[in-house]
């Protein structure tokens, strides 16, 4: 039954964007109607992935298939009900987000291709998330790929979309590349491509099979450094498209990592090491690079560099854990490693959301034209902040509990022997504390830049406040970040079963070390209640003493006459964190200084280019090109050049017969 | 029994302003001067909670919520510390990683509320605010994990509870070290010299001062007592570590070297105002990273 | 259980992090004066009865002679002549050299339980010292760009070979641990006359104003 609900949820996913085509005559029903699909999907996927949460058990289902090695297997645990939620429900929400944004009336077949490969991409993560045979699993990730690619470029009338279309398949490809090969060499080791059948490899010797995942896997998630895909892309798509590739499409590699990691029996610590440290450099300049941006669906897009990267360290303590056979790091690394991936496709969405409906309302996502738009739109902007404060880690809100889990587990490292080098995971927690204030820095300045203070632009001042449409999905996100971050214990005990399926650690001390977390967890609730009331009693006191005069110009220091040029600017406010970061930003400045004493002219701009893509890969592939033109000129077109190279071949292949064989 | 906590509830909320008042005095004092009354503090949150209050035009709900919700955050996060000889009201494992995010909530709520003004003063003061916390964070994160480490405990009411004893007979190196590092790190979450001059509203010495220029009336009381309350706080966990090799059961002997400690911090707190000057704002940072660097190290010396 | 020795190679170490981090000369090679007392003090408390007392008392005195009193004073000297107060900004910046100099004291103390050693270990707190001290000595030497910086990470590269050389106090002749010290005095005495001389041919004691001379 549950099997068949969750099939039933993919395949109205894949069917969802039929009545966008069908029904081209009468476009907002046909949107409407895909949309609503797209939910009924996403709610029958979560009734499948709450009953198996609720203790059902997994459940699987198999049909033959005439394919070589392969075999119809679907599999529902625990994990892939974590992973499902989110792979359903946010393009459920972009969907009817995308009602008021990209209706169909304005967009015309664009809007139909979106909507249809919206509801393709959803079904071919699904088929990721529940697939239990290697070929299935692959059928599903290159669909996901290609559907993406194609999302990303849905406003092709500009070159930004197009570019940024190619760089991601391209790399998407080069991380299949590593998947077929990880796949190719478990298959031929244990015989067999359903997943079943990999159950207890055994980890020595598997350091290769670890770095192809890492890189397979790595790429897709956006793992420092191969994220060099993701700030482009995720800004040049549409911002409900730009919510389910950062907020889903990113965490299926992370799907992917536990997965590969699942399969062995005894993990060695240096996996978790270099997963942790992997994490770690990616929150960390991942938060840096965020600092510098001034578009703000790239500054959101490197932010989900820096989310995954906290994910990836909660997965790494998870599996130093596990070498270490100590049930307190597994159960919270992978805690709060999960939660963290529900928490932010949550806080992420909601984000972009609200970047889409400042777009909307602007025209213009430069953080240097914005400004003051709380005033036009205070639903937006209390939304925005909750997402703000969410994201930065802040109670009593989601984010905070899945980082509080993630630092508890690093802690977790002091129970280990003295003297046992794994029991510096314990610095993971100050790292991530130290994210997290970067994080808090980067999101004031961007709430501040965009809602607050005076609009820098005329754009910024004919804001209007988005429809419902938009709006209602915004709602519902915050709504559930603030419900996991009130009452984070109902998650728990789910999440420690997750994790000792995962594991493989007796049931009895991963579920013992998930009570002691839940019962923590109850103190962070109460907490948070606290906190709640606190606030609302100072509020009311403060109501009848704060009696205002007229309201009056913020001082300004006595100027004349003054602008909103003078405000604190985006790039002013992280100016003392960019500095700091400079080494490793290798940022571009343009300067043409003044000269004599009555200058003409000056000029003066700074640009940070993406680190990994613009100075390593595109001059290693130009360089390419390069070399690569010059053995063209080798093939001068001569027919005796070829023949003479046919006949070097055929000696070539004698003597080696001969002499070596 | 509820009458006592309630007592002790309404003592520990009364008795931070009287902590800036030593400060202020102690300075004066070496300056030569008089100096204000050591109860000054309370005399200035009672007038201005009896003024009214200016707004600007630019502002929005955040900067009226902006004092509500920093004077709400620290004091949640006091309610997880434990007071002399007892229990936290609220104690659990992990909640010195509830403390520590708690205080950058109001440190947020704050710097928007600054930036909602659109004033360039202001958005200077939040910038350099968050930035500076930004690596003050890790340092106190770094201090807690020493003593976490150094008592065996995750919470904080365990870690400067009875176990704090056994942990400076078997390890006072490493917690002396962590104790200058936290103190270091009070000095800069509570903007005193040498990172901010909580005397002055002038352009280069300001970080916090400048975040809360355009508050005014009961707005400016909250954010005055919040800023007592959390250097209250931070002087409880400072004394707490430091008396905590005599353990004492609860009673009017460990409130009486509480409070004597508590004003022998302040004091301590003006010394240092006193004797340094502010430094250069690229220097912080290196303070900070200082900071934490001794905190590595002790936690190397317990690891090993 | 803490005792006084843990307490000293605490303060060596600590020591070397206050280096890295500080821009002030004179204060510098005060701190530095001061690490030569603490490492004379070492000598003494980690004198167990199989040593000859008068050879720890000659070590002992010896480093305090001439890392805490005699050196500095010819430190201070030069700096009187070159009529220099503050380092300029290092080649490598002041957080990184604290970062780096905080992971080699991690590193240090996280692994040197593993390195074999001629003699049984006095302290456990004694190889990782010296390899931390002898780390922070490299990076001053190879980041500052004052002479007299420079000078001072010679004398704290030293110092960490001194606490070396503690491990082997009752086995090593008294004539080498002189030869030791007399050495570390002769060079010293030989780069202050030196930065004499170039301070007065160059007006100026900056390693990047001297790299010109390379023409």
């Amino acid at each position: 039954m549950i099997a068949s609900l969750a099939i039933g949820a993919v395949g109205l996913a894949a069917l969802s964007g039929l009545p966008g085509l069908l029904l081209r005559r009468r476009p907002a029903l046909g949107q409407a109607l895909s949309a609503a699909a797209l939910c009924a999907a996403a709610a029958l996927g979560g009734a499948a992935a709450a009953s198996v949460l609720a203790g059902g058990g997994a459940v699987s289902v198999r049909w033959p298939w005439h394919e070589p090695y392969g075999s119809l297997a679907l599999r529902l645990d625990s994990l892939g009900a974590f992973f499902l939620v989110p792979v359903l429900g946010v393009p459920a929400l972009g969907s009817v987000y995308g009602l008021s944004y990209w209706p169909q009336a304005k967009h015309g077949y664009r809007a139909v291709r979106l909507q249809l490969f919206l509801g393709l991409a959803a079904a071919a993560m699904g088929l990721v998330v529940l697939a239990d045979n290697a070929l299935l699993f692959l059928v599903g990730w290159e669909g996901m790929a290609v559907c993406a690619f194609i999302l990303v470029r849905s406003e092709d009338d500009r070159p930004e979309p197009l570019r940024a279309a190619w760089i991601y398949l391209a790399s998407a490809h080069v991380g299949t590349f590593a998947l077929f090969a990880f796949f190719s060499l478990l298959g031929s080791a244990r015989g067999s491509f359903d997943f079943s059948a990999w159950r207890g490899m055994p980890a020595a010797g598997g350091g290769l099979l670890f770095a192809l995942a890492l890189v397979g896997f790595g790429i897709k998630a956006g793992l420092f450094p191969f994220h060099f895909w993701l700030p482009g892309a995720h800004a040049a798509a549409p911002s409900h498209v730009s919510a389910v590739m950062s907020g889903v499409v990113l965490k299926t590699g992370i799907y992917g990592l536990l997965r590969a990691t699942g399969f062995f029996e005894a993990p060695p610590a240096s996996w978790g090491a270099a997963l942790l440290v992997a994490g770690a450099a990616s929150g960390v300049l991942g938060v840096g690079f965020a600092l510098t941006q001034h578009d703000l669906k790239r500054l959101l897009a490197y932010h989900s560099v820096e989310n995954i990267g906290i994910i990836a360290m909660g997965v790494g303590i998870a599996l130093v854990g596990r070498a270490r056979s100590d049930a307190t790091l597994v159960v919270l690394g992978f805690a709060g490693g999960v939660l963290h991936v529900v928490n932010h496709a949550l806080f992420k969405s909601l984000l972009f959301f609200g970047a889409g409906s400042v777009a909307h309302a602007t025209g213009t996502r430069d953080l240097e034209r914005l400004g003051g738009l709380a005033r036009a739109m205070p639903r937006t902007a209390l939304l925005f902040l909750a997402g703000a404060a969410a994201i930065s880690g802040l109670p009593p809100l989601n984010g905070f509990v899945s980082e509080w889990l993630v630092a508890l587990g690093s802690l977790g490292g002091m129970g280990l022997a003295r003297g046992d080098r794994a029991a510096f995971v314990v610095l993971g927690a100050p790292v991530l504390a130290f994210i997290g204030g970067l994080a808090a820095a980067c999101f004031a300045k961007v709430h501040g830049a965009v809602f607050l203070g005076h609009p820098r632009s005329p754009a910024a001042q004919g804001a209007h406040e988005s429809p419902a449409a938009m709006i209602g999905p915004m709602a519902l996100l915050a709504l559930a970040c603030a419900a996991i971050g009130v009452f984070p214990a109902l998650l728990v005990p789910a999440l420690a079963r997750a994790a000792a399926e995962w594991s493989g650690l007796p049931a009895g001390e991963a579920l013992a070390a998930g009570a002691a977390a839940a019962a923590s967890a109850r103190g962070v609730t109460l907490v948070a209640l606290t906190l709640l009331a606190v606030v609302v009693a100072l509020a009311a006191l403060r109501r009848p003493r704060a009696r205002a005069t007229a309201p009056v110009d913020t001082w300004g220091c006595g100027y004349a006459a003054p602008t909103a040029r003078m405000e604190y600017t985006g790039s002013s406010f992280a100016q003392i964190l960019v500095e700091g970061f400079r080494r490793v930003l290798l940022s571009r400045v343009e300067l043409e200084a003044p000269h004599g004493l009555f200058p003409r002219s000056a000029h003066f701009a700074t640009e940070v280019p993406e680190l990994v893509l613009d100075r390593a890969i595109l001059p290693a592939v130009r360089g390419g090109e390069v070399a690569a033109g010059r053995v063209r000129g080798l093939f001068s077109g001569h027919i005796h050049f070829y023949a003479f190279l046919v006949f070097v071949a055929l000696v070539a292949l004698l003597a080696w017969r001969f002499l070596w064989w | 029994m509820l009458l006592r906590s309630l007592v002790q509830v309404g003592l520990l909320l009364a008795f931070p302003p009287l902590l800036l008042g030593v400060v202020n005095r102690v300075k004066a004092t070496i300056a030569g001067r008089r100096g204000p009354p050591l109860f000054q503090t309370y005399y200035d949150l009672a007038k201005l909670l009896r003024k009214g209050a200016v707004y600007s035009r630019t502002t929005t709900w955040v900067f009226r919520a902006g004092p509500a919700v920093g004077l709400a955050a620290v004091f949640t996060a006091g309610l997880l510390l434990p007071s002399a000889g007892g229990r936290a009201a609220v104690s659990f494992a992990g909640d010195f990683v509830l403390f520590a995010y708690l205080l950058a909530l109001g440190r947020f709520f704050t710097a928007l509320a600054a930036l909602d003004t659109g004033s360039s003063f202001e958005g200077m003061g939040a910038a350099r605010e968050v930035s500076f916390a930004s690596v003050a964070e890790p340092a106190l994160f770094l201090c807690f994990v020493v003593l976490a480490r150094a008592t065996g405990t995750l919470s904080l009411s365990g870690m400067l509870g009875p176990g704090l004893g056994a942990a400076w007979r078997d390890a006072a190196p490493a917690l002396l070290l962590s104790a200058i590092s936290f103190f270091v790190v009070t000095l800069a979450e509570n903007a005193r010299i040498p990172v901010d001059d909580p005397n002055t509203h002038l352009e280069l010495t300001m970080i916090h001062e400048v975040m809360v220029l355009d508050h005014s009336g009961p707005d400016l009381a909250l954010i005055l007592y919040g800023a007592s309350l959390k250097l209250f706080l931070f002087g409880a966990l400072l004394v707490r570590l430091l008396e905590g090799g005599f353990w004492l059961p609860a009673g009017p002997v460990a409130a009486l070297t509480f409070v004597l400690g508590l004003l022998g911090f302040a004091a301590l707190v003006g010394l240092v105002e006193s004797a340094m000057a502010r430094l250069r704002l690229t220097r912080v940072p290196q303070m900070l990273v200082g900071a934490s660097v001794l905190s590595v190290f002790a936690l190397v010396l317990l690891l090993r | 259980m803490a005792s006084w020795t843990d307490m000293t190679f605490v303060l060596v170490v600590v020591i070397d992090l206050v280096l890295l981090a500080s821009s002030r000369l004179g204060a510098s090679i005060r701190v530095v004066a001061l690490q030569g007392a603490l490492l004379s003090l070492l000598a003494l408390l980690l004198a167990s009865p199989s040593h000859e007392l008068g050879h720890v008392i000659l070590v002992a005195g010896g480093a305090l002679a001439i890392k805490a009193i005699f050196i500095p004073w010819l430190m201070f000297r030069a700096m009187r002549e070159a009529a220099i107060r503050r380092e300029v900004e290092p080649l490598i910046g002041y957080v990184p050299s604290l970062l780096l100099g905080g992971a080699g004291v991690a590193l240090a103390f996280a692994f040197s339980r593993g390195l074999p050693l001629p003699t049984p270990e006095m302290h456990s707190f004694l190889v990782p010292t010296a390899l931390a001290t002898v780390w922070t000595g490299l990076l001053l030497v190879v980041s500052r760009k004052k002479a007299v910086s420079q000078v001072l990470g010679f004398l704290v590269l030293e110092n960490g070979v001194f606490v070396f050389g503690l491990l082997l106090t009752g086995v090593m002749p008294v004539m080498v641990e002189a030869g030791v010290l007399l050495d570390l005095l002769a060079a010293v005495f030989v780069m202050g006359i030196v930065m004499f001389h170039i301070n007065r041919e160059f007006s100026s004691l900056d390693t990047d104003v001297l790299a010109s001379l390379k023409d």
